[in-house]
């Protein structure tokens, strides 16, 4: 069994017709990921006694002659900031390194009811925030097509896993991007749904209104698989919508003919050559399938960078105040007083990023500065929200790059934290509307690296853009 | 110069961070840089425009019903405490007797 490019299906198949149990291709794909997570280190921790114990539960079900769900046997890693009961869950962060969650998030909860297996834990930037991996702090994570590349993030882990199949799937979670640009840079489908459409219970809070959990897989059809299993309303995640589920997996098929895709002028002006015209290819290709395309604008899109950064790191601000020092393991040993305890807990706990979003965030909430900036970012955001309403009442979906370019050198960023941020430009404008958007590969630069090209459609579009995206995959892409 | 280096330690008080001079001068010039890009929102015109705080599609689904059910118990909760007592978080002392 070659472990590291099976399906979801292929696994069903094999399954049903007992080429192999639950528990074996389990044992299997735990030593396969111990052997080969050295090379990129994408995974923090394995978890073989859950992932053993979920395998024995499908193998019994099937036993039982019962259908043992739609991931059965499905090797999924899970991002570090994701929560699994049990099983340490560190965020990235110095400040959880010992921490084990009381409790699942319910993306867990639905991956192991529909049968899948939470093989361990993927590493990431820390609290999600950073778009590199980098600022993780137990170490980078190395890109498998280019080992002295970045994988992307902040899930860089849960997409290094998948391109080198030491995960069949895998749960990630994106704000700005930290779904999209990773699976760019590694050459995998990463999925943003709409907003609310995972619920985020369990997902540790970075920005609130911008979070989302979403899949990493090597086809478009088994993203499409786990995300259905993973979706739905969730009595505790407020936010979670109640709009039904559909099979995304089954609606794949029937052809582009008549749909209407967008390009976002904004977007294509300053795009790098290479960048570029692998985007222009994938275009071409999409064209050929049937969609008409048209140039169209959003014409708010220099304002995003700010509104993005502003309203993110003003959320991050609230939510990271409750790591002090108090409940979550970490406390450091000058805490004479309470206040000394939270301002050296934070001060040895964060890491340099973490901190400097959190001053932004702090600074921008300040009295005095919050209307000019928080405010006043929430107005851009509506501007940005409207740009993409007016859009798809002309366009049924809109194509765009995902990232300037492919992934970048270990460390090659790291002195320069605004131009980090000036890269997301591509991504964060769909978090900020909360509209569905997802990479998908679309061919490698001349140096061999991988490119994925972003499209993007309306709240709960969900379907038509696996369409679209499942269409581009079956023609063979840019090959 | 959009912020002060006293700017920064306020902001780092406020936000319950000790960072040390490196820190605060590296922060200090990053957080300049950044402010200044925050500057372009100026350019937008947002008179009479709705700030968007969530992406809202229905209203809530309203309250649970009054059923008990399962907390997550003491034990659990105070699993992952850096210190505790019984039933309690462990902290220094706030009031000095």
């Amino acid at each position: 069994m070659q472990i590291a490019s099976l399906t979801i299906d292929r696994i069903r198949e094999g399954l049903l017709s007992r080429q192999f149990s639950a528990v074996e291709l389990t044992e299997e794909a735990l030593r396969f990921a111990e052997g080969e997570n050295p090379r990129t280190g994408a995974y923090l921790r394995l978890s073989p006694e859950r992932a053993l114990d979920a395998a024995r539960r499908v193998d019994e079900r099937m036993a039982r002659g019962e259908d043992p769900g739609p991931l059965a046997g499905v090797p999924v890693a899970v991002k570090d900031v994701i929560l699994t009961k049990g099983i340490t869950t560190t965020c990235g962060s110095k400040l959880l390194a010992g921490y084990v969650p009381p409790y699942d998030a319910t993306a867990v909860v639905r991956v192991e009811e529909a049968g899948g297996i939470i093989l361990g834990k993927t590493n990431c930037d820390e609290f999600a925030m950073g778009s590199s991996t980098e600022n993780s702090a137990f170490g980078p994570v190395r890109n498998p097509v280019a080992p002295d590349r970045v994988p992307g993030g902040s899930s860089g882990g849960s997409a290094a896993a998948v391109a080198q199949g030491t995960a069949v799937v895998a749960l990630g979670s994106d704000t700005g991007g930290s779904i999209r640009q990773p699976a760019s840079f590694c050459g995998v489908v990463g999925v943003t749904p709409t907003y609310g459409r995972v619920s985020r219970y369990g997902l540790t809070a970075f920005a609130s209104s911008l979070d989302h959990i979403g899949p990493f897989a090597r086809t478009v059809k088994d993203a499409a698989t786990l995300l259905r299993a993973i979706a739905g309303r969730d009595p505790r995640d407020s936010t979670s919508a109640g709009a039904p589920v559909p099979d995304y997996a089954a609606l794949f098929g029937g052809g582009l003919k008549g749909l209407k895709l967008g390009l976002p002028r904004e977007y294509l002006k300053d795009l790098g050559s290479e960048v570029g015209d692998l985007i222009s290819r994938g275009v071409d290709v999409l064209i050929r399938l049937g969609c008409e395309v048209r140039e169209m604008s959003l014409p708010s899109t220099g304002y995003a960078i700010p509104c993005y950064y502003i309203i993110a790191t003003a959320e991050a601000s609230s939510n990271l105040a409750r790591y002090d020092g108090v409940r979550y393991t970490f406390r450091s040993a000058k805490s004479e007083t309470l206040s000394d305890m939270y301002r050296n807990t934070r001060g040895e706990g964060f890491g340099a990023e973490c901190k400097r979003r959190i001053m932004l965030g702090t600074y921008v909430l300040s009295a005095g500065y919050y209307d000019a900036y928080y405010l006043k970012a929430q107005k851009v955001r509506t501007l940005i929200a409207r740009d993409f309403a007016r859009a798809f009442e002309e366009v049924d979906a809109i194509v765009a790059p995902v990232s300037p370019f492919p992934a970048f050198k270990l460390g090659e960023k790291m002195d320069d934290p605004l131009a980090m941020y000036l890269s997301d430009i591509y991504t964060i404008t769909g978090s900020l509307a909360g509209i569905p958007c997802m990479s998908v590969p679309c061919g490698r630069t001349a140096g061999g690296l991988p490119v994925g090209m972003q499209l993007l459609t309306t709240h709960f579009g969900e379907p038509a853009m696996f369409r679209l995206a499942g269409a581009f995959e079956e023609a063979g892409g840019l090959n | 110069m959009r912020i002060t280096e006293k700017e920064v330690r306020y902001v780092a008080g406020l936000a319950n961070l000790t960072l040390d001079d490196t820190e605060v001068a590296r922060f200090r010039a990053d957080l300049d840089g950044i402010l200044e890009h925050m500057d372009k929102l100026n350019e937008v015109d947002t008179a009479g425009v709705e700030p968007m705080t969530q992406v809202l599609f229905e209203q809530a689904a309203g309250l649970r019903e009054d059923v008990i059910e399962a907390p997550l118990g003491n034990e659990a909760a105070l699993a992952n405490a850096p210190q505790r007592g019984p039933g309690y978080f462990k902290v220094p002392k706030v009031v000095e007797r």
